[in-house]
């Protein structure tokens, strides 16, 4: 591109000078869009705001996101949902099965310079396993966490658990990350004071702003492994020097940067600007997360009338998901009708017990449930957020469905935050309490009975939201945590989904994907339920 | 004059405190919980109890309340729920791009609006007076957001003269600093410009009528210095009430402009802190917008002053 002539063939006057300023401050600009010394950044639009940063403390997917840059696991999952070694490099299992000897890479260090140990690794995780279901689930196995040495660290039973290494291979909230020993004695209600990892970028303090801008800098330190990038897992090779990710509050902005060339890649576009980036040939528009989203209903099971099972299942019945994904995404090429409460396309999917969802042919049925069950006509308060796009249709299209089955609803706008607050309400509904609600999962969170919330049994002290008490599933929950093989596994998640339709703990209302669009000039960007920055390369 | 500005600063102070009041309690009595939100979907309720305890928000609402007050007299406005980073340091990092929107804004406003308003009083009923209250009319009617739009559309990815968002500190040079605020400029300009340029309007077909001006032209005085010296002296003071507020609002952050053309100004911070509950950013930010409106209305009345002997401070 050729700035220079027209400064050149111009006269000098009020409108030359105007003009020359306009294009100095151009190449000024352009220079500037470039980055300091013209070092390769990649500039990125993310689904959310990054503000807290530590990704043990909650749950939030930017923590998480951000907590891959900076972090390292033992293992990771790959391509076909199968963990694979990351910071491990050899890990024995005694005869027995209690003891656990994982022996660390080489080379590997933090981002201040010292190496990881052992121990670093045992704090790091006792303190996951304090925050996450997971965790929680394999810490009640677990007898001890040791270090041997500089670079061994062991994990004892108390008795043979078979998830150990896909607890450790989890790959969505909470990750087990692995941080130093100072910062993972943090208590785990406290955020961590620094942010020192082991991973493949570090964290540019100075630059971040939250709600504005958060910044990374290619670890050079890092040392990736052998194998080609799969998923969370293998080589995690950095090509660019910056990964910068904005903060953009307003989509169609955010388009027309994607489009002018301002950033170079963005998470989740809406679905209904798919079509103006698809048809822009500098553009990259894929879907990078084949498991996507699960969109769920979830009834409070202590507040009647929702406390009877008739009740709940009737409002499951009721409701037909092509309609809520018809309402929710429109187009059918980025969603799923999808009964599977482990997510379809993984090893745990059945659709035992979902015919009326898929086939939409349940209001005889939800009629016949609250005629049974007496239905007095109490009115059913579903909670609808409307100032989130990716949840404010469905409350309406279930309450219409329910409206339809006969029930009497109240449906109540509100803002994300105040249904967050008001859904830990166990009360009544005088007292705040509620009745349903909708809400969105990574299917990464909800791929198998330990890592999905809405299929523990544990009731009002120590369920999730809506609090079903129903001994039975933490009955086969337990055994699926002990299950020896995919096929028992397989036997016991069909189980537990046939237990909680029956129950109805809850329901999937529909599998939906968010395509991720970027350059055409960034090449290696990666599939996974997480947006990866490694074996980016931008040309 | 002194005694009237100290006067008015110490009679701030009772207001500020009811603002700081006010805004807390509003605050706690909004439901959402900013410990949810930073514990994530997971959390059990003991580990939220933690949290909520290692926030602070369950110490009694006085405690909280004096502990906030207090730690503000001593220049600490508490640091972000969220982020953990001093809120004086969030606020600062926002103030730049707010600042100069604010400043580009009613400068170039004012350039444009104040002549355009005397033009249209002075030639009140012809085609240019309803050219000018056209422009003032559609500035108006037209929704801000719809004018950034069409702005980037044009200028940005059409001709490609300006970035479609973003900004530049000043600190990277003027030039960089220019191309990035121009646009937002430009869009609440034609906003301020309808605003201004009607009021100057207005007073100037007022004063136009007077004795005094009557008697300026008999005197065979030159019609621009009736109109610069005479007239708009006197209706200065509806414009700089207008111009002050103007000035004090676009500080206190618009929220739209910025999002639009993403500016991290001090509106998106609000809206932001706002949404998740962030008490002591709002709680802050809100102190400043009260402050600034304070401070401004004090400038506009000393300018009543300057501009107009008749006034006097009382």
């Amino acid at each position: 591109m050729n700035f220079t002539t027209p400064l050149k063939s111009k006269p000098a006057g009020k409108r030359g000078a105007l003009k020359s300023t306009l294009l100095s401050a151009t190449i000024a600009g352009m220079a500037l869009i470039a980055g300091p010394g013209f070092a390769q950044t990649v500039t990125s639009v993310m689904h959310s705001s990054l503000r807290v940063l530590d990704p043990i403390m909650t749950t939030a997917y930017m923590s998480r996101n951000h907590g891959y840059m900076i972090f390292d696991t033992l293992f990771a999952l790959d391509a076909d949902l199968k963990p694979q070694p990351q910071m491990v490099d050899t890990w024995t299992v005694s005869e027995d099965k209690l003891t656990y000897k994982f022996t660390l890479r080489d080379g590997l260090k933090f981002h201040d310079g010292a190496a990881v140990t052992g121990e670093d690794v045992a704090a790091s995780i006792a303190r996951w396993g304090e925050r996450d279901a997971m965790g929680q689930v394999l810490m009640t196995f677990v007898e001890s966490l040791s270090a041997e040495g500089d670079n061994v660290f062991v994990m004892t039973l108390k008795e043979p658990y078979g998830l150990v290494i896909d607890s450790l291979a989890k790959p969505s909230s909470n990750v087990a990350f692995i941080m130093p020993k100072r910062l993972a004695e943090t208590p785990s209600t406290d955020p961590i004071p620094e942010q020192i990892g082991s991973g493949p970028f570090t964290w540019v303090a100075d630059e971040f702003q939250p709600g504005v801008k958060a910044v990374y800098a290619k670890n050079e330190d890092y040392v990736p492994r052998d194998e080609p990038p799969s998923s969370a897992s293998g080589g995690k090779v950095v090509n660019v020097d910056r990964v910068e990710w904005v903060v953009m509050p307003d989509a169609l902005t955010t388009m027309n940067a994607m489009q002018s060339g301002e950033i170079d890649y963005w998470e989740s576009p809406p679905s209904d600007l798919l079509p103006i980036l698809q048809a822009n040939p500098d553009l990259v528009v894929k879907n990078l997360n084949a498991m996507g989203m699960q969109t769920i209903l979830r009834p409070n099971a202590l507040v009647p009338p929702m406390d009877d099972p008739r009740i709940r299942r009737a409002a499951i019945a009721a409701v037909n998901q092509q309609n809520v994904l018809d309402a929710l995404v429109g187009n059918p090429e980025y969603y799923a009708l999808c009964g599977a409460m482990f997510v379809c396309g993984t090893p745990l999917a059945t659709d035992v017990g979902s015919e009326t969802l898929i086939k939409g042919n349940g209001m005889e049925q939800a009629k016949a449930l609250l005629a049974e069950a007496g239905y007095d006509g109490t009115p059913i308060v579903i909670m609808q957020p409307t100032d989130v796009s990716i949840l404010a249709p469905q409350p309406i299209v279930v309450a219409q469905a329910m409206r339809d089955a006969g029930f009497v609803v109240d449906l109540q706008a509100m803002d994300w935050q105040t249904l967050v607050g008001r859904r830990a309400n166990q009360g009544a509904i005088a007292d705040g309490g509620w009745h349903l609600f909708v809400t969105n999962w990574v299917g990464a969170d909800v791929f198998n009975p330990l890592v999905n919330n809405m299929v523990n049994g544990k009731g009002a002290n120590g369920g999730w939201f809506g609090w079903p008490d129903v001994p039975k599933l933490e009955e086969l929950r337990m055994s699926y945590a002990t299950a020896q093989s995919l096929e028992e596994q397989q036997g016991l998640a069909a189980e537990i989904q046939k237990v909680a339709y029956e129950e109805g703990v809850y329901a999937p209302i529909g599998q939906y994907f968010v395509p991720t669009a970027w350059a055409s000039n960034l090449d290696g960007v990666l599939e996974g339920p997480v947006p990866f920055f490694w074996n980016i390369t931008k040309n | 004059m002194l005694g009237y500005i100290l006067q008015r600063i110490l009679s701030a102070i009772p207001v500020m405190l009811f603002v700081a009041l006010f805004v807390f309690l509003l605050l706690r009595l909004t439901p959402g919980d900013p410990a949810a939100i930073i514990a994530g979907d997971s959390a059990t309720p003991e580990q939220l109890e933690a949290i909520r305890t290692s926030l602070g928000l369950n110490d009694p609402l006085l405690t909280q309340f004096f502990s906030w007050i207090g730690n503000m007299f001593q220049g600490d406005f508490g640091t972000s729920i969220l982020s953990g980073k001093p809120v004086i340091e969030l606020i600062a990092a926002r103030m730049e791009p707010t600042i100069s929107l604010a400043l580009t804004t009613i400068t170039l406003s004012v350039v444009i609006a104040v002549p355009l308003g005397v033009i249209a009083a002075w030639k009140h009923d012809t085609l240019i007076d309803r050219i000018v209250m056209l422009i003032s009319v559609l500035g108006f009617s037209v929704p801000v957001f719809v004018i950034g739009y069409m702005m980037i559309s044009l200028f940005s990815m059409k001709l490609g003269w300006f970035p479609v968002q973003g900004f530049k500190p000043i600190g990277d040079g003027i030039g960089p600093f220019l191309h990035r605020i121009a646009l937002p400029t430009f869009t609440l300009t034609l906003l301020y410009i309808a605003l201004i340029a009607r009021i100057t309007r207005t007073s100037m077909l007022e004063i136009l009528g007077d004795d005094y001006v009557r008697t300026a032209r008999a005197k065979g005085l030159p019609e621009r210095y009736v109109l610069m010296r005479h007239a708009l002296r006197n209706c200065s003071v509806p414009i700089i009430t207008v111009i002050g507020i103007g000035l004090a609002l676009i500080i206190s952050g618009v929220v739209v402009t910025e999002s639009v053309f993403n500016l991290p100004g001090l509106g998106r911070l609000t809206v932001d802190a706002v949404l998740a509950r962030d008490y002591p950013v709002i709680q802050a930010v809100i102190l400043l917008a009260s402050l600034v409106y304070v401070v401004i209305n004090l400038l506009i009345d000393i300018a009543y002053v300057l501009l107009d002997p008749r006034i006097r401070l009382s």
